[in-house]
């Protein structure tokens, strides 16, 4: 399969927007470049499982290498393993569905639908690349979007938002640059290439510096604490769409690039760092659980749900074993789906009752059945329950991190396991204030979900269940990646 | 005679254009917009010559010197200011001088050309001279506003200051050495304690023409007074050609002496950025704003000359490329707004996306490009120019480089804001484009789209080194 339609389709997409006239035409013509996106990721799927089936062992199928700027031996290099696959589809459903549910968005239409598109541009660049210039510049290409869909459609203290997402992700990007730079010079060949950099030997006291500074940097994204605060102001501010891409995309980003480039490539310093890692991630997932629970606001507590999830990621990530690492993908695929599904229903909830405070709430199952009860599967599927991708994920990450015998690791693992209850409490108590208990009258004339709504909710709890009832497929998928990057920790 | 006409080619053209652009004034009632169509074809026809006929040679004795990177050097600036012609047509029009300012703004150009193409101290002296006093009277042209006599006044000032420095530098490396010859030189260095002094002098006078600091306070006031088309001419043109000539000076005269100069360029560079970012934070005027930005960039060149590889060269070379179309788009959407509506601060760009969304787009591209975002080409410059810094390992000098980015990002992102996203009840209203500052603008628009991911163009200048 020819990788480079995959970027091909949304920028061609988003220049076709930008061609439109009338708001009908932008809203089409996105839905129709996203449902073809979604149709290719499929046959990406399809086309990689039936590689594999006929024993093609390579690490990376599908390449595609052209030179870029030959003089600096950056090349155009695309390719996929299992992992980046389910990171494909993740994208491409995140995408249908946030322009399924900003159907009805009035202002500046056109340029809404276009940065969502270019957005996705860079994510899926992202996922793909084998040369790590190109990775770096798909990184960045999705920063700006961001900047301009919260501060322009955002609503609260949106500006500020905005500001302190677009300069904290750029400052994770400056450290990436220069972590990347000094992989560069390091290497006798001069080269960004992933592959070639996997087979080179770094020296101990480059990976010494190199990985935290790539680690952070992409850590950054995924809101590693103590860089996560970006995330509940970011989220909470920006419209419904970019809430999805924001923290069912871009968190993503973050999670990918410290697995594939600072773990895979340096991984002498992911083992001198692995301790700090995983103590970093448990404080952000009790940290962000304990905060959410005194969240009022519906969209504040998924931001800082997501942190806590997120931490999850960067615990399996940092665990540096096979279970784990399968553990953090799937979980970076089931964050990615529920908590889009998530910003989706509050989206749909605040269009109908004009506010995201729960304590304004109630009752609403009676007037709005479908939304409420996606609302409930999300929050179940968020607090891990059996049946939902959200128990496969975390399961898998504690079995993995529970491989290690020694008593820190031991420590993190129950009070990583202990945040569920904490999340079990938030979850149950805003989504049954939400649902339950006496209607306010002016909730009366509400109605439920629209077509566009109830397509984008059905296009991801399609996704939630099928890996919650039959996980296996994203296992047996992202696991052959994983062990990959594994051989190369334990080997040396 | 032949050799003479083909080498000194771009010369020869300005100076031709220069003479049509007197003889015009001998006829009476030329009208401003039919002065100004010529000028613009005459100027495009320049920059189509440069791309044919580059040879390599030198003339008179070795003063004289010219290579095919010479060649594209010299397009990129006739390049710019056939740019110029077109991005401040508004202004252009206005103006009661028209042909003497394209006089002034030639005669500086050719002084550029000859600069780059020095092979001498003294003849680099002579065009720098050149390069200089006539774009003090081009400083001047505002001159019913006081504010621009004491802009040019400032710039006289202090170009004579370090035009008076700089021949202290170069007796300094007569005395030393016996030549000032650039080909005689290197061999002559020694990196001995007199002549890093008289190196120190030479230095000081580039770092007052690229506005490094600390040698910039003369930046802020002149580019604030200045017209924007000769505040657009000094900051991109006239630094374009003086960082051109100094890497020249650097990677060959001073060779020798590389350990001495990589760090007096290092940490003139980290002042620099952070200076300029600094400032520029807290900018009200667009002027005065893209001033300091462009001491920040200044900075940025630096980072890349530190590199001392032909990469290095090749990267400054293609930055500056950039940022001549990134910085000229943004200074003729402030120009274009500025001569139609007199308004010059950030703050009454508030919502201007609401009624000028083309203009908002290219200015919005510009900065963009100016604070390092991909896809634009400013992305590209400056990775490469912080790459070529990263081959000494000096990773510090480039984590504080790359942090300064996200500074740079910050006022950029300012004045992005003040246009998308704050309301105004009353915005500035739907402004009128010239036509040919609409083709000016999209010509911008393309370079800073295109000159980055298609990797031709660099892949061009890197083949001539």
């Amino acid at each position: 399969m020819n990788l480079s339609i995959l970027i091909l389709v949304p920028l061609i997409t988003a220049v076709a927007v930008l061609l439109t006239r009338t708001r009908q035409q932008v809203r089409w013509v996105s839905l129709i470049g996203a449902a073809i996106q979604i149709i290719l990721s499929l046959l990406l799927f399809v086309y990689y499982r039936n590689e594999v089936a006929a024993g093609n062992t390579a690490q990376m199928l599908f390449q595609q290498n052209y030179e870029w700027f030959p003089a600096l031996h950056i090349g155009f290099h695309l390719g996929v393993d299992g992992i980046s696959v389910a990171l494909i589809m993740l994208t491409a459903f995140v995408v249908i569905a946030g322009i399924l549910v900003s159907w009805n968005i009035e202002k500046m239409t056109k340029e809404f639908y276009f940065l969502l598109l270019l957005l996705s541009v860079g994510a899926y660049g992202f996922f793909m690349s084998l040369d790590l210039f190109m990775l770096f510049f798909f990184l960045e290409i999705a920063v700006i979007p961001k900047y301009l869909l919260i501060g322009i459609w955002g609503s609260g203290n949106k500006e500020y938002s905005a500001n302190k997402l677009a300069l904290m992700l750029m400052g994770g990007s400056a450290l990436v640059l220069v972590g990347l730079l000094g992989l560069y010079f390091t290497n006798p060949e001069r080269t960004f290439d992933l592959l070639k950099l996997s087979t080179t030997h770094i020296p101990h006291n480059i990976q010494m510096i190199c990985f935290p500074l790539l680690f952070i940097g992409f850590g950054v994204f995924s809101g590693l604490f103590p860089f996560h605060t970006w995330v509940p102001d970011g989220h909470s501010s920006a419209p419904t769409a970019g809430s999805m891409f924001l923290a069912g995309i871009s968190m993503k980003l973050g999670g990918y690039g410290c697995l594939r480039v600072a773990v895979y490539l340096l991984p002498e310093g992911a083992k001198e760092y692995a301790n700090l890692i995983i103590v970093l991630s448990v404080i952000g997932i009790l940290y962000g659980a304990f905060v959410t629970m005194m969240q009022k606001d519906l969209k504040y507590i998924n931001a800082y749900s997501s942190v806590s999830h997120c931490g999850f990621v960067l615990l399996g990530i940092g665990m540096l074993t096979k279970t784990a690492i399968t553990g953090a993908v799937i979980q970076m695929v089931s964050h990615g789906l529920m908590t889009a599904l998530f910003f989706a229903v509050i989206g749909m909830i605040y269009q109908r009752t004009h506010t995201r405070m729960i304590d304004e709430m109630g009752g609403l199952l009676k007037k709005l059945p479908f939304i409420i009860t996606v609302l409930f599967i999300v929050g179940f599927c968020s607090l891990g329950l059996p049946g939902l991708s959200g128990f496969v994920a975390e399961m898998t990450i504690f079995m993995g991190s529970w491989q290690h015998p020694d008593m820190l690791h031991r420590i993190v693992t129950i009070l990583a396991c202990m945040s569920i209850v904490v999340t079990a409490v938030y979850i149950l108590r805003a989504i049954s204030k939400v649902a339950m208990g006496p209607m306010k009258a002016t909730y009366s004339h509400l109605k439920d979900a629209a077509w566009n709504e109830k397509l984008a909710a059905v296009i991801l709890l399609f996704g939630i269940i099928a890996i919650g009832v039959a996980p296996f497929w994203l296992n047996d998928l992202v696991r052959p990646g994983a062990e990959i990057i594994m051989q190369k920790i334990t080997g040396g | 005679m032949n050799e003479f006409i083909s080498l000194m080619k771009p010369e020869l053209i300005v100076t031709f254009i220069i003479f049509v652009l007197l003889f015009t004034k001998l006829g009476k009632g030329v009208k401003n917009s039919s002065l100004l169509n010529l000028i613009q074809v005459l100027l495009l026809l320049n920059f189509a010559a440069g791309f044919f006929f580059n040879k390599e040679g030198s003339l008179f004795g070795g003063m004289y010197h010219t290579d095919t990177l010479i060649a594209v050097q010299k397009n990129i600036l006739s390049l710019g200011v056939y740019l110029i012609s077109l991005l401040f047509a508004d202004w252009f029009k206005k103006t009661e001088h028209l042909s003497e300012f394209f006089i002034l703004l030639l005669s500086a150009l050719l002084g550029m050309f000859f600069l780059i193409s020095s092979g001498n101290f003294l003849m680099f002296f002579l065009s720098l001279e050149l390069a200089t006093i006539p774009v003090a009277a081009m400083a001047n042209f505002d001159l019913h506003k006081k504010i621009s006599s004491e802009g040019a006044m400032k710039f006289i000032l202090s170009s004579a200051f370090s035009s008076g420095i700089l021949l202290f530098g170069i007796s300094l490396i007569y005395g030393a050495t016996g030549t000032i010859s650039f080909t005689e030189l290197p061999a002559l260095i020694t990196a001995s304690p007199f002549q890093i002094l008289a190196f120190v002098f030479l230095f000081t006078a580039f770092a007052f023409k690229m506005s490094i600091v600390p040698f910039h306070l003369w930046t802020a006031d002149v580019y604030e007074g200045s017209p924007m088309a000769t505040t657009s001419f000094l900051s991109v043109i006239s630094k374009g050609a003086v960082a051109f000539i100094f890497i020249t000076v650097l990677y060959k005269v001073f060779q020798p002496m590389q350990e001495v100069w990589y760090n007096m360029i290092m940490l003139l560079s980290i002042i620099t950025m952070i200076t300029g970012n600094l400032f520029a934070l807290r900018q009200q005027n667009i002027k005065r704003f893209l001033a300091f930005s462009s001491i920040a960039q200044v900075g940025f060149i630096l980072v890349g000359i530190s590199g001392n590889s032909p990469e290095g060269l090749t990267s400054v070379v293609y930055f500056v490329l950039i940022y001549v179309f990134s910085n000229l788009a943004a200074f003729g959407v402030a120009a274009t707004i500025s001569s139609n509506t007199g308004k010059e601060n950030i703050s009454d760009y508030k919502g201007f996306y609401q009624t000028n969304p083309f203009l908002t787009w290219i200015m919005a591209l510009a900065l963009f490009s100016l604070a390092g975002i991909p896809p634009t080409a400013g992305f590209f410059g400056k990775l490469f120019l912080l790459k070529s810094g990263a081959a000494n390992a000096n990773y510090l000098f480039i984590t504080i480089a790359a942090l300064n980015l996200i500074v740079s990002l910050y006022y950029y992102l300012r004045v992005i804001r003040s246009m998308f996203m704050d309301k105004n009840e009353e915005p500035i209203g739907k402004i009128k484009v010239q036509l040919s500052t609409k083709f000016g603008m999209y010509l911008c628009a393309a370079g800073i789209v295109f000159a980055g991911i298609f990797s031709w163009v660099y892949d061009y200048i890197q083949s001539l080194m």
